[in-house]
């Protein structure tokens, strides 16, 4: 692998193997199988779990049907998080596969959103590409674009066809060649240890002088705990898309190449396993 | 290692020379600074120009390829029965040394040196090659007598022998300003030049380089430079070209275009110029657009003439070409220059009136070639910081000051300008040559003297030109000579300004640098006889150049040219923006590699074990349908109608593969036929005047030598369906990203470019992989030959002799989009020529006409004949190429031609010959028209050799370091043997060319694993290179092999150890007998005919492309074989196996090193009987099994 379109590539086609139990609470007329399933790292648990759902459903009585959600070792996991980050953040370093409970009951209103249907989904993820180009481009890009553009774009993710959604993308992507780069990088950085849900800034990918700002720069700048002491040791773990970049990479490569569908680049920051 | 670039030479007002190039932003300075000019003019590989001693220089470029020269002489002797064979000879006979004839006497020391700007590269030596053929020890051939003709035996009857004495002579004048010294007769001698123009290189191809190179003299006259090109750059004398008046400027086009001005504001248009007469044979007179204002400055192209008038209103000439040099009218452009030159492509540049600013006419294309806008060239220039107030660009500008108008006649009388010394001359010229330079008295700013500075500057920066003007009208209308007067009773003192000229040259070489306290004392001097005549404007401080010429001859600048010309850059950037191929430091960064290898990790981790799940998301099928035609397959064949609908759908391992569904009509019944995209073995555009085709094949296809080929409507609409289907094809096998480095790359009659993966089984003994199995996929780009080794550096060489190295992209052509890589894709341009065939009868009444025999051919055909070819009707080969020239008469026609270009024959169609015989009654010529195609791939530029042939050193380790050299040989297009250095695997491009010295032109070279370098010498005849390794990469010697039974060998290709070479009549020989210690082997084995090309890889693999091919249901001409039962101990193989054909030029299988792992011999198909008779069989010749 050579060439960056190949790193488009692997990240859309990241798969997570992922086994679905029911939560031993439910009641259920017949034993619950366990249900297996590649999830698309990209994509989102209410998008792709349609198949879980109604495995389950076979075996429940009607009645006790209310909507699904999910959870994993005790923490429920926000459908409008991609699978990627929720895996990053809170099952990272796990035996695969990734074994996630499936509850039809006590909704956790406080830390859910509720996804009733797929225009839901649709409509957060083209909130967040709207504001990563508004991050990005003023909002430019975005809004010369067509509905039919907008459509496509969503239609790729739920389909999940590279091409058609690259098609588009592509132009959210491009910058004037004498700006070298963004406006600013559209970013949000979890940490698995706070109960803060994200950190996002204004941080911009080339500094005054012109050099190009690095993951590190922005980390020091927007999540300085993150980055291990001089002398210390690395604490910590940088994670996206399953993958720990080096400090190095300039920031606006990464976004380039490694920004979830809604443009957005997840920095996952979790304590590094001691073994 | 640069993009392709080409440069705009200008001078400024100073003298000083800078070039800009095309790639650039920055004007350079000249890299020899010795002198300082007035006027130049640049093609590519050379410039003229005429320095402030009103001599002529050229400044010829340096190259990696030495120009040089083979002097010739002959040694003969006679036999006598007392002395045997010795120098004396018989009171008949001719010298003992002479030239080939005989008839000049030519002793070895009689050859001097033409000029000093050359050497002698050795000592004479003799010559032991003869016509291909190594000649027994002393290079003797004996003949009965004189003359006659020489055998190499020497026979009973063997009275005479005679031997060639070769000695090389090397130019060393390059990257300076050569001197042109003059041989002529002393009284015959031109006087002082005031303009020159070189052009004329595409009138004829012969000698190669040929250039016009037309000067004009002070007092008027016009003289031809005889006998400039490529091996003698300076030519040999001046040849005076009589004139209706006298001449003032001259400009000269690529082609047969010449004009010139007269003093009386005609210009004067050369007529007759062609292949046989490059000079020329009358003038004929062109008026002036204003009957007031005379022509002041005129600049030709290809077909278009610009010029200046007094007034310095820029017109335009409409309706000039070959046929009309003299045009129709004149049409007045906007903006006013001081002059103007049309370059390459029929580009214009101008120097602006008002800012001497140089302007690039925005606009110019074939359609439109008069343009648009003139838009300035704001580059500044390299140097402009530390040349501020440099000593030598003021004593520069004083010779500026008073130029031609009054010192001419002193010039005259001078004579030389070497010859005025310094005692000659009073000591004003030494206080001038220390005035201030412009820089710093300019910034003294508001003082009496900045003032003074600026107007002086205002001043001489008009003069140059103007005094152009004034001579030009010294005889004309009497209120022009009332300014001239007005101009001269300015100047005090003429002759003392023409003493400067003389004198600040010498000065400005002795006193490069002056102290800053003598600027002050002088600053007044500086104001002496200049301060005054009518500049109304004032200039500030020199912020942008001055200019004062511009030259765009050598200048390429196309629609697709990216110029940064335009466009001021902040900051300290460098002057050249060079495009490297060495990989980019973000390329190798270490963060990149670390994320493509944890991105294959986390692959790996998180799939590997779980392939077996389900994917959550559905893929439906998806299909893609439109109308094409079908090239049917039942008689008779014709493009019908057919729908066709492309199915993709996922199977379950989540991999898609597609189905290609085409429905027609047979006889009212709706049928269709189906095509398993996984079994499609390649898709390949077919070259086709009316259609937009492609075709199909599959192994089966491929057998029966009949593809299913389909047509659209538009091109924009084959190439969705072919990127589609291409993409569809890399998908159902799983192929994607850059072709790996042991790819097999070959090349089409088209010139596209298709790469295959080969299969370990490719080259395995026992389960061969059938090579119609071979899937190929394509490559952007246009070549004509394409060459590579196991460490996936890879060369192509264009139609038009460019040589291009691969990028390590993939894509790019008609391939967008996701399956071309982001980088790594280039523009790419070539050029080729098309051809058409006049044809003429002769007859009694009227000799040759155009009116043959009712059976005859078309009178315009193609080369069969078979095709009428009009020159009207004929296209470009696609609507991808378009035309870049007019129709002419093509000579380089085999066979020889007339000085018309005719070819005579007996009749139609025969064998032609160039002169005509009683018996011939027909004749032919050929016609040409270059097109050029503009598209773009994974391919940069190497110039500026252009190159024949190319072969690189396949690694026999594996392990070997991505720094480590990599040998790679080369043939220039002039026939020089040319080793690469510093190719390694991250630059692959390399550094220089090292020239290694022949006796003769080379056409093909091939180096070994074992740096075994064998090559082909034009006249056919194979050289074995001694003792070449990665210490001493061009070796030491030439061993001459004899070729095989009196064939002209035309390629060799080297293995791992195999030698095999191909002749002129397509038999390809094995090379027997080669050991370690006898690298050079010893006879030549006969493995097969029909053979049009071949490649030995690093296997000892045979591959080739055969002539022709006998398939179930056609013939394919151009195919690729491959030599089967080729093993260590039978190196020749048994027989061949067809793969894909019908228009293959060109196959490279030096990547492959790749040997079948002899445990797994999995899942590939039975073995395929398919494979058959040989080709070797000479009753079966382009015969196979059905």
């Amino acid at each position: 692998m050579t060439d960056d379109k190949d790193v488009l590539r692997d990240v859309w086609f990241g798969r997570i193997p992922t086994c679905f139990t029911l939560y031993q609470d439910e009641i259920t007329e017949r034993e619950a199988e366990p249900y297996y399933l590649l999830l698309p790292r990209i994509s989102y648990l209410t998008l792709v779990t349609d198949k879980v759902k109604k495995h389950f459903q076979k075996v429940m009585r009607q009645e006790e049907v209310s909507e699904i959600w999910f959870e994993y070792e005790g923490t429920p996991l926000k459908w409008h998080y991609p699978i990627g980050l929720l895996f990053d953040l809170h099952a990272s370093n796990t035996a695969l596969p990734w074994s996630i409970t499936v509850h039809f009951k006590n909704f956790p209103e406080k830390d859910l959103l509720h996804c009733h249907s797929k225009d839901v989904i649709e409509a957060h993820f083209m909130a967040c590409i709207k504001e990563a180009d508004a991050l990005k481009h003023k909002s430019q890009v975005i809004n010369e674009m067509q509905k039919k553009d907008h459509k496509q774009l969503w239609m790729g993710l739920q389909n999940d066809k590279f091409e058609q959604f690259w098609a588009i993308n592509r132009k959210l992507m491009e910058y004037p060649p004498e700006d070298n780069g963004f406006r600013y990088i559209p970013f949000r950085i979890y940490q698995a240890t706070t109960e803060r849900p994200f950190i996002q800034k204004l941080f911009r990918p080339i500094a005054s002088g012109g050099q190009l700002h690095t993951l590190e720069d922005l980390l020091k700048d927007v999540c300085p705990s993150a980055i291990a002491p001089e002398d210390g040791e690395q604490k910590t773990q940088v994670m996206i898309h399953g993958i720990e970049p080096m400090l190095e990479t300039p920031i606006q490569w990464l976004s380039e190449h490694m920004s979830y569908p809604d443009n957005f680049l997840h920095i996952s920051i979790i304590p590094r396993p001691t073994d | 290692m640069a993009m392709p670039s080409s440069l705009l030479w200008a001078v400024d007002i100073f003298g000083r020379v800078y070039t800009l190039s095309t790639v650039g932003q920055y004007w350079e300075l000249c890299k020899d600074t010795q002198l300082e000019f007035k006027r130049v003019s640049a093609v590519k590989q050379c410039c003229w120009g005429i320095a402030c001693d009103h001599k002529v220089y050229t400044y010829v470029f340096s190259g990696d390829v030495p120009i040089r020269y083979q002097e010739e002489t002959y040694e003969n002797q006679r036999w006598n029965p007392v002395a045997g064979f010795c120098e004396k000879l018989l009171p008949s006979d001719r010298w003992q040394w002479s030239d080939v004839s005989g008839l000049k006497h030519q002793q070895l020391d009689s050859f001097t040196l033409p000029s000093p700007h050359w050497e002698w590269e050795s000592d004479w030596y003799v010559d032991e090659n003869i016509g291909g053929e190594p000649t027994e020890k002393g290079g003797w051939t004996y003949a009965i007598d004189f003359p006659s003709t020489y055998t190499k035996d020497k026979k009973w009857n063997s009275c005479v022998r005679r031997r060639r004495w070769i000695r090389y002579r090397r130019y060393k004048s390059r990257d300076v300003w050569a001197k042109i010294v003059s041989h002529d007769n002393a009284d015959k001698l031109p006087d002082p030049f005031n303009d020159i123009s070189i052009g004329g290189w595409e009138i004829t191809s012969e000698p190669p380089g040929r250039l016009s190179v037309w000067a004009v003299s002070l007092q008027g006259r016009v003289w031809y430079r005889e006998n400039v090109c490529h091996h003698n750059p300076e030519g040999s004398t001046w040849s005076l070209i009589t004139t209706p008046a006298e001449v003032v400027q001259i400009s000269c086009g690529p082609y047969d275009l010449l004009w010139a001005t007269l003093w009386e504001g005609q210009a004067i248009v050369r007529e007759g110029i062609d292949r046989n007469n490059p000079q020329g044979i009358f003038w004929s007179i062109v008026d002036s657009p204003s009957s007031e204002n005379g022509i002041m400055h005129v600049s030709v192209g290809v077909d278009v003439v610009w010029c200046v008038t007094k007034d310095r209103k820029v017109w335009f000439r409409r309706g000039v070409n070959s046929h009309n040099p003299r045009g129709t009218s004149w049409i007045e452009m906007v903006g006013e220059m001081m002059m103007v030159t049309v370059g390459l492509n029929n580009q214009v540049w101008g120097i602006g009136c008002d800012d001497r600013a140089i302007y690039f006419r925005q606009g110019v294309t074939p359609s439109e070639l008069s343009g648009k806008t003139w838009k300035a060239i704001v580059s500044g220039r390299e140097s402009d910081r530390s040349q501020t107030g440099s000593s030598i660009s003021l004593l520069s500008a004083s010779c500026f000051f008073t130029d031609d108008i009054q010192n001419q006649t002193h010039a005259i009388i001078q004579g030389d300008a070497d010859n005025c010394s310094d005692t000659e001359l009073p000591s004003v010229p030494v206080n001038l040559a220390n005035t201030p330079p412009m820089g710093a008295a300019a910034s003294s700013g508001g003082n009496g003297t900045g003032n003074q500075a600026a107007e002086i500057q205002a001043n001489l920066t008009v003069d140059p030109l103007d005094s152009d003007q004034g001579e030009a009208t010294v005889a004309s209308t009497s209120d022009e000579k009332a300014d001239v007067e007005m101009r001269k009773s300015t100047n005090p003192n003429p002759s003392a300004e023409l003493q400067w000229t003389n004198i600040d040259l010498k000065e400005a070489q002795k006193h490069p640098v002056l102290s800053v306290s003598t600027f002050a004392e002088t600053s007044s001097l500086s104001s002496f006889g200049m301060f005054s005549a009518g500049a109304e404007e004032q200039y500030g401080a020199d912020e942008h150049p001055l200019w004062a010429w511009v030259s765009g001859g050598g200048c390429l600048v196309d629609l697709h040219s990216p110029l940064k010309w335009f466009t001021v850059l902040s900051g300290l950037s460098s002057s050249v923006q060079s495009l490297s191929l060495s990989i980019t430091p973000a390329q190798t960064a270490a963060w990149r590699k670390q994320i493509f290898q944890q991105l294959s990790e986390r692959t790996k981790r998180e799939l590997e074990n779980f392939r077996h799940y389900e994917q959550a998301i559905e893929q439906s099928v998806w299909v893609k349908t439109g109308t094409l035609q079908w090239w049917r397959n039942w008689k008779p064949h014709k493009w019908i109608d057919v729908r066709v609908a492309l199915e993709q759908f996922t199977g379950s391992d989540g991999m898609r593969d597609s189905i290609l569904f085409i429905y027609y009509m047979y006889h009212e019944e709706k049928k269709y036929i189906h095509v398993f995209l996984n079994e499609v073995t390649i898709i390949v555009e077919v070259l086709n005047e009316a259609k937009h085709s492609f075709a199909l094949y599959t192994p089966e296809k491929t057998k029966q030598r009949w593809p299913i080929r389909l047509a659209a409507a538009t091109e924009q609409e084959m190439h969705d369906w072919l990127s589609l289907l291409n993409m569809s094809c890399c998908e159902s096998r799983r192929i994607q990203g850059a072709p790996s480095h042991h790819a097999i790359w070959s090349v089409t009659c088209k010139g596209d470019i298709f790469v295959s993966e080969p299969s370990p089984d490719l080259e395995a003994g026992a389960h061969l992989m059938p090579c119609d199995q071979m899937f190929w996929r394509q490559v952007g780009g246009h070549l004509r030959l394409i060459e590579c080794n196991n460490r996936g550096i890879v060369w192509g060489i264009g139609y038009d002799h460019t040589a291009w190295v691969y990028t390590g992209g993939y894509g790019g052509g008609f391939i967008q989009g996701l399956a071309s890589s982001a980088d790594n894709i280039y523009m790419q341009s070539d050029v080729k020529c098309v051809y058409i065939y006049e044809n003429q009868r002769w007859n009694p009444v009227t000799g040759y006409s155009s009116r043959g025999l009712p059976t005859d051919r078309y009178m315009w055909s193609d080369a069969s004949g078979l095709q009428e070819c009009t020159k009207i009707n004929t296209k470009p080969p696609s609507p991808q190429w378009s035309w870049v020239s007019d129709w002419y008469i093509d000579f380089n026609t085999s066979g020889g031609t007339d000085r018309e270009g005719w070819q005579y024959a007996a009749d139609f169609p025969a064998s032609y010959h160039g002169h005509k015989t009683m018996k011939d009654f027909v004749r032919r010529r050929r016609w040409a028209r270059k097109c050029r195609i503009v598209t773009n791939g994974p391919w940069l530029e190497v110039p500026p050799v252009t190159l024949w042939d190319i072969s690189i050193i396949p690694s026999s380790g594996s392990d070997a370091d991505d720094r480590e050299a990599v040998a790679l040989w080369a043939i220039s297009d002039k026939g020089d043997v040319l080793c690469r250095l510093g190719v390694t695997q991250q630059n692959p491009a390399g550094t220089s060319w090292l020239h290694v010295g022949t006796d003769q032109p080379f056409i093909s070279v091939s180096i070994g694993a074992f740096y075994q370098v064998w090559a082909i010498a034009r006249d056919g005849s194979a050289f074995y290179r001694g003792s070449v390794s990665p210490k001493k990469p061009a070796g030491d010697c030439w061993y001459h092999i004899p070729s095989p039974q009196k064939q002209k060998l035309k390629q060799v290709s080297v293995g791992r150890t195999s030698v095999f070479v191909l002749d002129k009549n397509g038999n390809l020989w094995y090379r027997q007998g080669i050991t370690p210690s006898y690298p050079q082997g010893s006879t030549w084995d006969h493995v097969s005919n029909n053979i049009r090309k071949m490649s030995v890889g690093p296997l000892d693999q045979v591959w080739v492309i055969a002539d022709k091919v006998q398939g179930s249901h056609s013939l394919s001409c151009g195919t690729v074989c491959h030599r089967t039962g080729v093993q260590p101990m039978m190196p020749k193989g048994l027989s061949w196996d067809y793969g894909i054909g019908g228009g293959w030029e060109h196959i490279t299988v030096r990547g492959n090193a790749t040997e079948a792992s002899r445990v797994s011999m999995h899942d590939t198909s039975e073995e395929n009987p398919a494979v058959s008779k040989d080709l070797e069989d000479e009753e079966s010749k382009g015969k196979t099994e059905q």
